[in-house]
């Protein structure tokens, strides 16, 4: 029974990467950044929901709700303000920019109200119960049903509606959607919004799950589903669900089996072989152009 | 013009160095044991990063020094305290060692709160031959060199490190009865590793048996997969030395994945922080080792208590106020029985204590000059800390 318990925390943990992961490929998939901010959008996110139900008394939804909305307004600023005016310059230029803005953010944080660690209020009563012999705790369960709620949402979005139809052909050719009629200011700007509601849903559902935050706690799960990210192709969308799944899985494994210090090593050396052997991901198509 | 004022200005300084040589002569007169008073130094972090221990520290230390002026002093010299602020910093801390011993000619010093700031006053201590007490640093090598060696100048009043480890097993095996236990440990401190050690030599020795070792990464947030891989391991006892930070965590997930298990750790744990992160149901049925508690019905500790509340407002005195506390007392019995105030003799006298009563336990110096006293277990009972035994080495 240990392997089915074991099985279901690498899911619960892997939901999490998979959300962030969402962010950092959609962004990707548009206008080609790798956005390093994105991990600290997910800080902000977890931190406006403790706020929100530390001092406000908010529940869970309401609280996830105000959290993707700010976490929203958030990204589109940092693209109107960072990215927006790099769009034509090198690759190199956007990316360092990238890693300037996510070290603004989190000092800002921190000058703001200090480096010290909160511990998310208890929200969601918890109480576990015992499946095949493995203990699922009511909270997880609930936060894995949320997240992949949300991965649906996303998937109808981008493929049923006309703003998902904008996206994708905007990042098939800017310049052929530009002449379609498409505003591809806008498009950017609503892949941002709504890549950066998934991670601000991820912090919440992060800090639930977690207990402890802090201003630094995007470093370590952005690089993560970075990695997750890469895993499922970068770019495509179902990609970085899978590749979270796996990441988290892998992780969990990995410290199963005794290893637990090198847990972090596991992920990182997934990026290394991925990028020598499939630099295109699980899910990519082989192009040269991408490497 | 200009001249004339240079004039002046030379003349004021040559006054004011002679005032000054004046003044440090008087005070080596009274250090020399010819004057009415005892001076002490107290070497403490008063700013900085650690400020809250070295100010806790200090409390005790001049609650402590008053109790004895009242009496009368020791040997009827009333004992003058001499307080530096270190900073927090080691480099400051060796500065502050150097005008204590130098400018203020101080019998002893008292401090510092940490261990790396009294390790940085050690070689001051031992060339200049004053006795240097820390009232709160835990680690070995504060009175031991990394060569092996005795600092023969160096004492301290609270445990080291590992000792918490021999009690938490003691108290795994006496008191709870466990056979098998299971240790989680932050791979990254020497503080928890060399608890974790300590812990696992003596449950083996007394027959236990470890089922499971494990270790985790500071800063980390999910611990579940290791916390199912001990589940599957059956323990009756998990032994988790670490800091609140992610102890918090661990004892919440812990619970959460159906670990329902006695659970214990040491003073890392102890921070309201601690509560907060796990949650005042899932602490129940964990424990900790520490200097003391305030709780303890033991008389010296309640006298130790009150007088330390009619002094500071009503404030309840944490372990670093006793451990200040009982270094003046140590220190000061050390003083009486040398019967003078030569380094030398205080630091044979010292190193000499056998069972003197303190409110953080019974102590005698051992070898090391390291305390041998007994550790006080809490246990967490809806988030708050009740005081459970006390454990003899």
């Amino acid at each position: 029974m240990e392997w089915l318990q074991q099985l279901f925390n690498g899911i619960s943990l892997g939901s999490i990467y998979a959300l962030i992961a969402l962010g950092y490929t959609m962004v990707y998939g548009i206008i080609k950044l790798i956005n390093f901010a994105h991990g600290e959008v997910f800080m902000i996110g977890s931190f406006t929901g403790f706020y929100a139900i530390a001092f406000w008394g908010l529940g869970f939804f309401p609280a996830l709700i105000l959290s993707m909305a700010v976490c929203a307004v958030f990204g589109v600023l940092i693209e109107r303000v960072a990215y927006k005016r790099l769009r034509d310059s090198t690759r190199i230029a956007a990316l360092i920019t990238a890693i300037g803005v996510s070290l603004l953010i989190q000092y800002v944080v921190i000058y703001i109200r200090g480096a010290q660690p909160e511990a998310y209020p208890n929200v969601l009563p918890n109480r576990s119960f015992d499946v095949f012999g493995v203990q699922i705790s009511s909270q997880s369960l609930l936060i894995l049903v949320v997240s992949v709620v949300l991965m649906i949402v996303l998937q109808f979005i981008v493929h049923r509606t006309k703003i998902g139809k904008a996206m994708r052909a905007v990042s098939y050719d800017p310049d052929a959607a530009k002449l379609m009629g498409i505003n591809v200011n806008n498009t950017i700007s609503a892949t941002f919004a709504i890549g950066s509601a998934l991670a601000g849903a991820a912090g919440v559902i992060f800090g639930v799950y977690y207990t402890k935050i802090d201003p630094l706690m995007g470093v370590i799960p952005g690089l993560k589903a970075f990695i997750a990210a890469v895993l499922g192709g970068i770019g495509i969308i179902p990609g970085a669900v899978i590749g979270g799944f796996v990441l988290g899985i892998v992780e969990t494994v990995v410290s199963a089996l005794g290893f637990s210090l090198w847990r972090d090593a596991a992920a990182f050396i997934i990026l290394i072989l991925i990028l020598i052997f499939r630099p295109s991901g699980i899910f990519g198509k082989n192009s040269k152009e991408k490497v | 013009m200009k001249k004339r004022i240079m004039k002046i200005l030379f003349t004021l300084g040559l006054l004011g160095m002679v005032l000054a040589a004046c003044g440090s002569e008087n005070s080596g007169d009274t250090s020399d044991g010819n004057g009415d008073t005892i001076d002490i130094g107290v070497n403490m972090e008063l700013s900085g990063a650690v400020a809250s221990y070295g100010q806790s520290d200090t409390e005790g230390i001049e609650l402590a020094v008053e109790e004895i002026n009242e009496d009368g002093g020791i040997d009827g010299k009333q004992i003058k305290v001499i307080k530096v602020d270190n900073k927090s910093d080691a480099a400051e801390a060796t500065n502050a060692a150097i005008k204590l011993t130098s400018q203020d000619k101080v019998t002893a010093i008292i401090g510092a709160a940490t261990s790396g700031n009294t390790v940085a006053q050690a070689q001051i201590a031992n060339d200049t031959e004053t006795v240097l007490l820390s009232p709160s640093g835990t680690s070995p090598n504060v009175t031991i060199k990394d060569d092996g060696t005795l600092n023969e100048f160096v004492f301290r009043t609270s445990y080291i490190d590992p000792f918490q480890g021999t009690v938490a097993a003691n108290f795994a095996i006496d008191e709870l009865g466990i056979k098998n236990a299971a240790i989680l440990a932050d791979n990254a401190s020497d503080y928890a590793k060399g608890l974790g050690t300590a812990f696992k030599e003596t449950f083996e020795a007394a027959g236990g048996t470890i089922v499971k070792e494990e270790a985790y990464v500071a800063k980390d947030t999910d611990f579940r997969s290791i916390l199912t891989s001990i589940q599957s391991a059956d323990p009756e006892f998990i032994f988790i030395p670490g800091y609140y930070e992610e102890v918090g965590i661990i004892v919440k997930q812990a619970r959460e994945i159906g670990i329902d298990v006695p659970l214990m750790g040491a003073d890392g744990w102890d921070s309201p922080t601690l509560v907060k992160l796990a949650g005042a149901e899932a602490l129940n049925n964990t424990f900790i080792t520490n200097h003391y508690s305030s709780e303890d019905p033991d008389e010296t500790i309640q006298n130790f208590v009150t007088k330390y509340k009619e002094k500071y407002n009503g404030e309840s005195p944490d372990a670093f106020n006793a451990l200040g506390y009982d270094s003046v007392y140590l220190l000061a019995d050390a003083i009486e029985r040398a019967g003078s105030t030569d380094s030398t003799a205080i630091k044979d006298a010292l190193a000499e204590t056998k069972d003197i009563k303190l409110v953080s336990g019974v102590v005698t110096i051992d070898k090391d000059h390291n305390p041998i006293k007994s550790a006080t277990i809490l246990e967490y009972v809806d988030g708050n800390q009740v005081f459970k035994t006390k454990i003899n080495p």
